[in-house]
């Protein structure tokens, strides 16, 4: 069990996220859990690198073991490609609560049936 | 962290929602520099509790909303995230132990990039802008396409008025260290845009955008990514292949560090270009908001 903490983390975040993108209306509410369950893909890549008694891939004469330097160059990309997405979900929760007057997904629904009644 | 996720999801007041956000992932950041992931730390830091802290407050400001109640208890949705959680759960005890050194993941390409045949200490950026250079290159592109997507989508025909200095110097600190220590563009492309952003929320937007106009801004956004396909470009020419920085200079080596020097600054140019475009989008639209309102 203990061998395998850092996936249970990792799931525990990504079913929190997905609660929250599931469950909750709220569209800036629903963001913060996908940017949730995306730190828990963070963690999923990260945590299988690291090796004990292993130091940041930074070659340096004095090291010998260095974690695994691949995921940190995936997740670095993905954060900031994460932050670029997560701005354009937020631009379109602007629009349509300027659209809509409401960012709560039942009443968005609800106006959108009232015009269109098919 | 899991108490602030916990909390995150009872609570309905968004602002404090995204507070919690921000201390999240701060929290997360310092859990990836135990696992001696500095560099995505550093980005995480910067990004998670600095940029997308200040761009949900800001989309908040727009939305002046409170999270309504909801209509009815929420088991499905509990009932569908704890058996993904069950299956996941199940799915991750077959994979290899925490830190377990004969795991597939330090067995495959990953020796060799540790070898250092491009001759930069930091093997993030040898990995990010050298082996895997045609990732970068689309993650960069796909940067700049969301922020062209923010801007279509947030466009005003307005003029729009528009940000730096300790932390500006820190990220140049970052963009030219990225060879030797933790950095490189993406973290500095991330710091310069923090930098600007608490800028602007200390003296006013408006002084942000006399200090870096927009029309800087976008050409940055374009600038970068046309850099880090013009060195590809550039090694076409001179007989290698797309991206092939050996051909950059008599000397291979050289060649590479003067690849990865230039991959880095369109790198850092494009991310940090978006940032600011994008806050400078979500701050100029409350000017208008009301108006539209109607």
């Amino acid at each position: 069990m203990l061998e395998h903490f850092s996936h249970i983390v990792t799931v525990f975040l990504l079913v929190a996220g997905l609660f929250i993108i599931v469950a909750r209306g709220n569209l800036i509410k629903k963001l913060v859990g996908l940017s949730i369950l995306q730190t828990s893909v963070y963690l999923l890549y990260i945590a299988p690198g690291k090796l004990l008694g292993g130091t940041a891939p930074i070659l340096a004469p004095q090291f010998s073991i260095y974690s695994n330097p691949l995921p940190h160059v995936l997740i670095l990309t993905a954060i900031v490609v994460g932050v670029a997405t997560l701005a354009l979900g937020l631009a379109l929760a602007v629009r349509i609560r300027e659209a809509y007057g409401s960012i709560e997904e039942d009443e968005i629904l609800a106006l959108d049936r009232a015009e269109d009644p098919a | 962290m899991a108490l602030s996720v916990l909390m995150l999801m009872r609570m309905r007041n968004l602002f404090a929602v995204i507070v919690l956000f921000g201390i999240y992932s701060f929290l997360m950041a310092t859990v990836l520099v135990a696992l001696d992931a500095v560099d995505v730390a550093m980005t995480e830091a910067a990004v998670g509790a600095g940029v997308s802290t200040v761009l949900l407050l800001g989309a908040l400001h727009l939305c002046k909303s409170r999270e309504a109640k909801p209509a009815h208890r929420p088991w499905l949705p509990l009932a569908v995230a704890l058996s993904t959680g069950l299956v996941l759960v199940y799915g991750a005890m077959g994979l290899p132990d925490f830190a377990d050194p004969l795991s597939p993941i330090h067995r495959h390409v990953v020796p060799r990039y540790l070898q250092n045949e491009v001759q930069v200490p930091n093997v993030v950026t040898a990995v990010l802008a050298s082996f895997r250079g045609y990732d970068t290159l689309g993650e960069t592109t796909v940067v700049f396409t969301a922020g062209v997507g923010i801007i279509a989508l947030l466009r005003r025909r307005k003029k729009p008025v528009a940000v730096g200095c300790a932390e500006t110097l820190f990220a140049l600190y970052v963009q030219f260290h990225g060879d030797f220590g933790p950095g490189g563009g993406f973290q500095a492309g991330v710091i310069v845009a923090a930098a600007m952003v608490f800028h602007a929320l200390i003296f006013g937007a408006d002084t942000a955008r006399r200090v870096v106009p927009d029309w800087l801004v976008e050409t940055m956004l374009a600038a970068g990514v046309l850099l880090y396909a013009g060195v590809g470009v550039a090694g076409l020419l001179l007989g290698g292949n797309f991206l092939d920085y050996f051909v950059l200079d008599v000397d291979p080596v050289h060649g590479q560090h003067r690849g990865i020097f230039w991959v880095e600054v369109g790198v850092a140019t494009t991310v940090s270009g978006v940032m600011l475009k994008i806050f400078y989008m979500f701050a100029s639209r409350d000017d208008a908001n009301g108006e539209s309102e109607q």
